[in-house]
């Protein structure tokens, strides 16, 4: 492992994906992604009382179909990162709690998920032989904790995102034949003062701009180097915004981009407006999604850059913007 | 241009490039729904005053069965389509803050009834409330200022 550049970080043994699971909430069932995901809800309960029992119930799940999956038992993982929405973590703590492996909590709202995969491949190009890295949301929530109560009739802008409701998870391997984590670029914290906490993709839009020139002055690859460029959920507005600015910075990455909270939810049938967000957005897309492309060799170079907009129920206020960015190829 | 230059311009520019809500086509439904809503109250008026109601008990009446309404329909998860088509034409009658009440008891039950319902039914409504009554008190020491005389008359 050694430093490149200003902020990057390049692994001299990569660490494997050994294998991927995601779970996700009926709504999601419906979207263009649905054939992807491991196994799909047909109600936002799942059989428990609360949403936040169902939460925790939805990543231990998860984590236990990634651990099968991957043929191996449980006592093999070093240690574990998980992470969601709600306060202290509680759907991962309560969902993980009997798996007996040492836990790192993370919060980096929607961009847990690609924060723990780095965070796990430091871990595995140091002591670990193999690390667990989860995130979860929930809809209803997550809309619990940060917004209003669901059957309050208010009207949500054009410009708000629908939380994902689901699980990814992954397990990060020393060994293995890829796809690897070549690379990864912590962002730095971003706030261009955004207020709205309805634009999120607004608001997390300039933090994805400043990773991505970030990771590419260090390596000093062009965006065509990657056969496809993600944002976790900067949504349909944020990925116009994106666009715009890098190409006012001299990047053209049109051809090559997406965005995860674009590609989950189809816009005109299921009124989601600006599209999906949510640790599991990114988590259960690329789990689901993008994992089956690597692994096909559909995709052989990726670059995953997820945003956060740290929201807080208290003040409502968007404060600041946390990027985190992660390459495998 | 570089929207990233300050902070006011990448505001100026989030600005231009997020849709706006649908204003006309919002009025519109705010319009016909809540004009809808208020003419069943005043359906429920007049027959409550043919039936010898004075103009007091009947408006009385109006509002208990509109939020009862409304509570019901909340409860049964169809006030928030109602709510989300029509705006501000659902909020700003009673029915609007009916909801705003039963909302947050339905969503904090599994908090307990004591701390859960009876602790968060108000987080929504309480603002209203709180400015609500306010503004009578203020309003009623104003009218006790400059009616001081027509009191004492009283």
């Amino acid at each position: 492992m050694e430093k490149i550049g200003e902020q990057t970080i390049k692994f001299n043994t990569p660490p494997t994906i050994l294998e991927c699971a995601a779970i996700v909430g009926p709504k999601e069932a419906q979207g263009p992604l649905a054939k992807y995901f491991d196994q799909t809800l047909d109600d936002e309960f799942w059989g428990e009382k609360t949403w936040e029992k169902a939460e925790s119930k939805i990543i231990k799940e998860t984590v236990s179909t990634v651990i099968s999956k991957a043929g191996i038992s449980s006592k093999e993982i070093d240690c574990m990162f998980a992470g969601d929405l709600l306060n202290q973590c509680i759907s991962s703590c309560f969902g993980l709690r009997q798996l007996n492996i040492p836990f790192f909590g993370v919060f980096g709202a929607c961009s847990t998920f690609v924060e723990s995969l780095m965070l796990g491949s430091i871990c595995v190009e140091g002591f670990a032989n193999k690390v667990l890295c989860a995130t979860s949301s929930h809809f209803c929530s997550a809309e619990k904790q940060f917004r209003f109560p669901l059957e309050l009739g208010n009207q949500r802008p054009p410009s708000s995102q629908w939380t994902v409701t689901g699980s990814g998870a992954a397990i990060l391997s020393k060994s293995g034949k890829g796809p690897y984590v070549t690379n990864i670029t912590p962002g730095k914290i971003v706030d261009m003062g955004i207020k709205d906490a309805n634009n999120m993709g607004a608001a997390m839009a300039p933090a994805f701009a400043d990773t991505l020139i970030s990771h590419l002055v260090d390596t000093g690859r062009n965006p065509s180097y990657y056969d496809a460029i993600f944002s976790g959920d900067l949504g349909y507005i944020g990925k116009e915004i994106v666009i715009d600015i890098l190409k006012s910075k001299g990047y053209n990455i049109k051809s090559n981009y997406n965005d995860c909270g674009v590609l989950i939810f189809d816009k005109t049938s299921q009124d989601t407006h600006s599209g999906g967000s949510g640790c599991a957005c990114c988590g259960t897309v690329f789990s689901g999604y993008l994992f089956k492309q690597l692994r096909e060799k559909k995709l052989k170079k990726i670059l995953l850059i997820a945003t956060g907009a740290l929201t807080n129920s208290t003040t409502t206020q968007q404060g600041e913007t946390i990027p985190r960015n992660c390459t495998r190829n | 241009m570089d929207p990233l230059e300050s902070k006011e311009t990448y505001k100026q520019y989030v600005d231009k490039k997020s849709p706006n809500s649908p204003i006309l086509k919002n009025c519109f439904n705010a319009f016909w729904v809540g004009g809808l809503i208020c003419s069943i109250g005043q359906i429920i008026f007049n027959i409550c005053k043919e039936r010898g109601f004075d103009t007091q008990m009947s408006g009385t009446i109006v509002s208990i069965i509109l939020i009862g309404i409304v509570a019901f329909l909340t409860g049964l998860n169809l006030f928030n389509k109602i709510g989300k088509f029509a705006g501000a034409g659902s909020l700003i009658p009673i029915t609007g803050f009916a909801n705003s009440i039963v909302s947050p008891a339905m969503e904090y039950k599994s908090e307990g009834h004591v701390m859960g319902i009876g602790g968060k039914m108000f987080t929504v409504a309480g603002p209203v409330l709180v400015f609500g009554i306010s503004t009578s008190i203020v309003v009623g020491i104003l009218y006790l200022i400059f009616n001081a005389q027509s009191i004492t008359l009283v």
